[in-house]
């Protein structure tokens, strides 16, 4: 693997995080990673539909008229999740079940959008492939890291394994309840993007504007 | 995938030789995208649908199994299921009846048949559903041939959805076992809360007839008091969700009525199963 596609890969798992530099797809995130079970299908799911949109899309790039290039994306990224949606709902029916509509809402997510609008509609296909398929690979890590905390410290449980035993089936943890709504994700996303740019400061982003300091007679 | 434009040598397709802004070209462009995703989405959902459809019979099986207290996580649904007879039953009369084969026999297709079904009267359609099918498949779980339960589908107006379930009663035709929904599309943490299983097992042993031999379950607001009378025939209301809870509530007060269950299961109660 040469050099470039090492990096188109590997970048947005931390350098440039969807949901932690892009901040995007966030909504997502919040939904769907009260256990580890959803966590893991929806990120495959929106891996798969990233990457093939990516492919698609880079494909017919050269041909889609600039005036209606978002309805193409769009209806191209629509089509195939729907497919994933299908097939979901017919090789693991229970997962789909408690996903709902979050699968549907991939069409929404900004994550699959943006990588289109910003890599497949310039690159070639293999390379925009493989973009999606990094894109994917950074939301899932968040998913992953976000769906183990949220589980263990909210049911005690990983995969639905039992970890440690809760206090309702007579052991010594007492679950957060915080930690199975949806504000628990912002805090550890928050945290975790908190963590991740003291480590690498290039990702702090400067103000967009300073308070000025003014002496009490002046005006500003 | 949408990959046409691949496939073609750019020379023979003069409209790809146009330029992108250029009207026709758009029009081309999305009748042709529009065309291969309808195409390619048509595919998957036509294919996958047996699957789908096996799932949905499974998961309505488990549901079953479920509220009668019969399915531990990883058995053999099919198996288990075994043990459950279907019979249909005229509601207009509480008798058996054999004119439709009762495991083939789709309810929710039979509530929208015209010669299948019975309008309900609005003054009498607690559960805001505006029809009923004719007959109702029961389910009775047997235990060498003694009836130990009988599963009933019941049916309602929530707040957002319809809620699809069962209600699975003793064979004495007047203790719950358990109430369950299968299908539902009430607010998840609210009236989704239906599906908590703490709420479900607050029905077990509770009384439906009142000794009128009216409807007296219900679903009431806040919670029940331990010991206060009536008890028997209360279940707490689910916080925040009060139209759902209502929704329930007459639901089963429809279901469990003349106009439902209720002549078949004074059958029950006279001659036994």
């Amino acid at each position: 693997m040469d050099k470039e596609t090492k990096k188109i890969i590997l970048d947005p798992l931390v350098d440039n995080n969807p949901i932690g530099l892009q901040v995007l797809g966030v909504c997502s995130a919040l939904a769907v990673t009260t256990n580890l079970g959803t966590a893991l299908v929806m990120s495959l799911a929106l891996t798969s539909v990233v990457a093939f949109s990516n492919l698609s899309i880079s494909m017919i790039r050269n041909h889609v008229p600039s005036a209606i290039r978002i309805i193409v994306q769009m209806t191209i990224i629509a089509s195939l999740v729907i497919v994933v949606d299908q097939v979901l709902k017919a090789y693991v029916y229970d997962l789909s079940k408690q996903l709902s509509v979050f699968v549907g809402l991939i069409i929404t997510n900004c994550i699959v959008m943006g990588r289109a609008e910003a890599f497949a509609m310039k690159n070639p296909p293999g390379l925009s492939f493989l973009d999606g398929i990094g894109n994917g690979l950074g939301y899932a890590l968040i998913l992953m890291v976000v769906g183990t905390c949220r589980e263990l410290l909210g049911s005690g449980k990983l995969f639905g394994v039992e970890i440690l035993s809760t206090v309702n089936d007579g052991g010594w943890y007492v679950p957060n309840g915080l930690m199975l709504l949806p504000p628990s994700a912002f805090f550890i996303i928050g945290l975790m993007i908190w963590g991740v740019r003291a480590w690498r400061p290039a990702q702090v982003e400067s103000a967009e504007f300073k308070i000025k300091e003014v002496n009490g007679t002046e005006v500003a | 995938m949408p990959n046409e434009n691949e496939a073609k040598p750019a020379g023979k397709l003069n409209f790809l030789a146009l330029s992108n802004d250029s009207t026709v070209k758009t029009f081309i462009m999305a009748t042709l995208v529009c065309l291969v995703c309808a195409v390619f989405v048509s595919i998957s959902a036509v294919a996958l649908k047996p699957l789908q459809q096996l799932n949905k019979e499974l998961d309505k099986k488990k549901n079953i199994l479920q509220v009668a207290g019969l399915y531990q996580e990883g058995d053999d649904i099919e198996a288990a299921f075994s043990k459950i007879d279907i019979k249909l039953v005229d509601l207009a009369t509480g008798e058996y009846t054999t004119e439709f084969d009762a495991t083939t026999y789709d309810a929710r297709r039979a509530a929208k048949d015209p010669d299948l079904n019975v309008k309900i009267a609005k003054s009498g359609d607690l559960a805001s559903i505006r029809m009923r099918p004719k007959y109702m498949p029961v389910y009775q779980v047997k235990e060498g041939d003694i009836v130990k339960q009988l599963i009933l589908p019941v049916n309602g107006y929530g707040l957002w959805s319809t809620l699809y379930g069962f209600l699975a009663v003793e064979s004495d035709g007047q203790t719950i076992v358990g109430l369950s929904y299968y299908e539902h599309a009430e607010t998840p943490g609210l009236g989704g809360e239906v599906d908590n299983p703490k709420w479900k097992k607050m029905w077990v042993g509770k009384k439906i007839y009142g000794s009128d031999g009216n409807v007296a379950i219900k679903v009431i607001k806040g919670s029940v008091v331990p010991g206060a009378s009536g008890e028997e025939y209360q279940v707490d209301g689910l916080a925040g969700a009060t139209l759902t809870s209502r929704g329930v509530s007459n639901m089963l007060e429809y279901w469990m009525g003349v106009d439902g269950y209720q002549k078949y299961l004074n059958k029950i109660q006279a001659n036994g199963a």
